[in-house]
């Protein structure tokens, strides 16, 4: 097979895979109501393949898909409805394309016939119904023209319901509208669905601001009036008259001006802009040393010249390629969702799935290596901590459990935060097993905040055997790993019955990051900037030593300090009789996980690219890989995250962490 | 001074928007809202050069805001841009007709938004 067309295999089959997601989502809001916007998705990708299918000349495929656009393109414009017949219809016919697919990969093409007669059939059997009605001469076209498409769209869907469509108009001060509106639209989609809401300074008195509420809505004006507590104004109710339909034009563009890239191909881009920027540094030196031999002559000017410019276009160069490796978060949520979906079948919790900051983007390859850490944090909290739906009825709890996913930007990191509403973790249960594993003493005060920290240890599982088959816990140390592998960290947060979130903190991208060098005895290490706070010279007065353990008078708190060297097991400067004359402290870390990191001598601040160990190296303690500086020098990069654990391990019990 | 109102939900963007304008120059000024709600608050706090908004938020959408500025004696000459997708056309459409002054499609390169920014506030 030639490798334009393997190409389009892998398209084809990614354009089904997302169809599917769109079908998928369709199926689950079927309740509320279809999502125009995933119609709509769903007949691009549909119509994307047929033309791709053409392309290649591939008759069957291109006929088949054409059929099943046309059912798509009736579903979009309302002619037909969403109905669980049609979904399975499509998902049985996805399937069908999916066989064919694989037929092609073999190199045969084949009679479609059979199915292109069952697509029609179906099709006039369902779109037998009425045509989308015209909304001119139902509504008043003042408040039409206000509506954004999607709301066009929910106000259609109402009227078909056959749902009378209300108004309610309001004033409010300009002062303080937000939180009287919150009160009032939240008794209005008590009573209906509300659809849009419209903002109006017409006969205002100053200082005030009127909205017309626009909502649908099945109980009779009386009854509304007493439940909103406004007397709405009905504007519709009587059997809207058919008419023409305005077509929305469908976008194609997007087929001709986006193009597939490999992650490799984009990988060897930033390897090279990396290598470059090592050769920016050189040259910057080069300038340094010119103008110490030169002094500031022409020459020297123009040689500084050039290399600034080079520095903007470098790092414009990697901004852009950054970019392009950006990816929106919410692609891995939808994955997630169809897990929820199909777990909480399995396991009979009904489970509801909510997300935000879908559009939070970050490397495409830092999202797929938090994949399975989330995943597994979300079936987790269904199997741990979401309870079966009988035990939450005795709780007073809403049966269907919610796991709650929200993605944001923070500085140069996306914060993930999984929430359940479930139990909670157990704090008397982890206490207990700590005792068991000798890790604390019985009777020995701990907070909470250190006991959820167990939770993260290796073969840490709370199982209680009567009642459940496995207790929080079990592989969250590879949850935890994987996050820090790139560079990131997780908390927990609980509260019993309430709920468990999980925070995960990932920084937005790994390729080429600023550190600081520092140095300790002989070797030089880099340390990423973003997990350092501060730094500091070492006042020996406020250096102390308890049981052997450092200890650093930081503004009136006890910061716990270890030499880089004591982890490395390396020699550090000796100059009086082997004691350790390290004079900078590193501060890393916040609140409960601030330490200090001691060394010898701070070098100054350097962008890295850094490599992987790789092979026979990879997974060293304290090490989260190498990177090249000045002069094919080689050095390490130490994993801050690793030595502060260490270091509180260390310290434990010593300073109140 | 030129004060220019940035109507977007999403931060991102909007700090986006913010250091694109501020790139024009000091004389101007950056205000934000983060839904159309922050928007009608903000309007009559200060005297608006320019207003440039999203079209889908949370509360009231940029099609409504822009019916309300456009409808209200008091904010109607000050010159509107959409930001849309090309996802939205249609509503991008329909902001125009309610009497915005111009409009870019998301993604838009820095350039791109700031000679929009000078073209609308030199006419």
């Amino acid at each position: 097979m030639n490798s334009s067309k393997k190409e389009f295999i892998s398209e084809a089959e990614e354009l089904l895979g997302e169809a599917e997601e769109h079908l998928l989502e369709l199926q689950e809001s079927a309740e509320t109501g279809a999502n125009p916007d995933t119609v709509n998705a769903l007949f691009r990708s549909i119509h994307t393949l047929k033309g791709i299918s053409g392309l290649f000349g591939l008759e069957g495929l291109k006929y088949l898909s054409h059929a099943i656009e046309e059912i798509l393109d009736s579903l979009r414009l309302g002619n037909i409805e969403v109905s669980d017949d049609v979904i399975r219809f499509l998902f049985k016919n996805i399937d069908i394309l999916r066989e064919l697919l694989e037929k092609t990969e073999q190199g045969n093409d084949f009679d479609v016939t059979p199915y292109l007669e069952d697509i029609k059939v179906f099709g006039r059997k369902t779109s037998s119904r009425q045509k989308q009605e015209s909304l001119s001469g139902v509504i008043d076209e003042a408040i039409i023209s206000v509506l954004s498409n999607y709301e066009e769209q929910r106000l259609r869907a109402n009227i078909k319901k056959k749902r009378a469509i209300f108004t309610i108009n309001a004033v409010f001060s300009i002062e303080d509208f937000d939180k009287a509106l919150a009160e009032l639209t939240e008794k209005i989609k008590k009573q209906g669905e509300l659809i849009s809401i419209l903002p109006t300074s017409e006969n205002m008195p100053p200082d005030s601001i009127g909205f017309k509420l626009l909502f649908a809505s099945d109980k009779n004006p009386d009854s509304l009036k007493s439940a909103i507590g406004i007397a709405p104004e009905q504007i519709t109710g009587s059997k809207p008259e058919k008419a023409t339909v305005r077509k929305p034009q469908p976008s194609l563009k997007s087929i001709s001006t986006t193009v597939r890239v490999d992650i490799e191909k984009l990988d060897g881009i930033l390897n090279t802009i990396g290598e470059l920027t090592l050769t920016k540094g050189a040259i910057k030196r080069i300038e340094h040393e010119l103008a110490g031999i030169y002094g500031h002559s022409e020459l020297v000017f123009d040689m500084h010249r050039a290399s600034r410019s080079l520095e903007r276009r470098l790092s414009e160069l990697q901004q852009q390629v950054l970019e392009i490796r950006m990816v929106p978060i919410g692609q891995i949520f939808s994955r997630l969702a169809q897990i929820v979906k199909r777990y909480s079948q399995e396991i009979g919790k009904p489970v509801n799935l909510t997300v935000f900051g879908e559009e939070t983007e970050l490397d495409k390859f830092i999202a797929e290596e938090i994949v399975d850490p989330l995943m597994h944090i979300v079936r987790n909290a269904m199997d741990h901590g979401i309870e079966s739906p009988e035990e939450r009825k005795r709780r007073g709890k809403p049966e269907r459990g919610t796991i709650r996913v929200k993605a944001f930007q923070r500085g140069n990191n996306v914060i993930v935060e999984i929430e359940d509403d479930g139990r909670g973790i157990d704090m008397e249960m982890i206490r207990r097993k700590a005792v068991e594993k000798g890790i604390i003493t019985a009777g020995k005060e701990i907070d909470d905040t250190e006991l959820t920290g167990f939770i993260f240890r290796a073969g840490f599982s709370t199982k209680e055997k009567v009642t459940e088959v496995a207790g929080r816990g079990v592989g969250m140390d590879v949850v935890k790993n994987r996050i820090s592998s790139i560079g990131g960290f997780v908390d927990v947060r609980t509260e019993k019955d309430i709920y468990t979130r999980f925070s995960l903190t990932i920084p937005i991208t790994l390729a080429i990051i600023k550190s600081l060098l520092i140095r300790v005895g002989i070797n030089t290490f880099a340390l990423p900037l973003s997990s350092i706070s501060e730094t500091l010279i070492v006042d020996r007065d406020a250096l102390q030593s308890i049981e052997g353990k450092k200890v650093y008078n930081l503004r009136g708190e006890l910061l716990p300090v270890m030499p880089v060297s004591d982890f490395f097991e390396i020699g550090s400067q000796t100059r009086e009789s082997g004691h350790h004359e390290s004079r900078y402290i590193v501060v890393s870390g916040y609140e409960e996980r601030r330490v200090g990191l001691l060394v010898d001598e701070l070098i100054g601040g350097q962008e890295i690219v850094i490599k992987s160990l790789g092979g026979y190296f990879e997974g060293l303690k304290g090490v989260a890989g190498v990177t090249e500086i000045n002069r094919h020098n080689v050095i390490l990069v130490i994993d801050v995250e690793t030595l502060t654990e260490e270091i509180l391990l260390r310290h434990k019990g010593l300073v109140h962490v | 001074m030129k004060n220019i109102l940035v109507v977007e939900d999403s931060e991102s963007t909007r700090s986006m928007m913010r250091t694109i304008i501020e790139d024009l120059g000091e004389e101007y000024q950056v205000f934000e809202a983060g839904t159309g709600f922050e928007a009608l608050k903000i309007l009559p706090t200060e005297g608006f050069s320019l207003i440039i908004t999203d079209i889908n938020m949370p509360d009231i959408n940029g099609i409504e805001l822009i019916n309300f500025v456009k409808t209200t004696p008091q904010y109607k000459d000050i010159p509107m841009i959409i930001v849309s997708t090309e996802r939205s056309e249609e509503d991008k459409k329909r902001g125009l007709a309610l009497g915005a002054e111009a409009y870019i499609t998301k993604p838009f390169s820095p350039e791109d938004f700031q000679e929009k920014i000078r073209l609308v506030l030199s006419s």
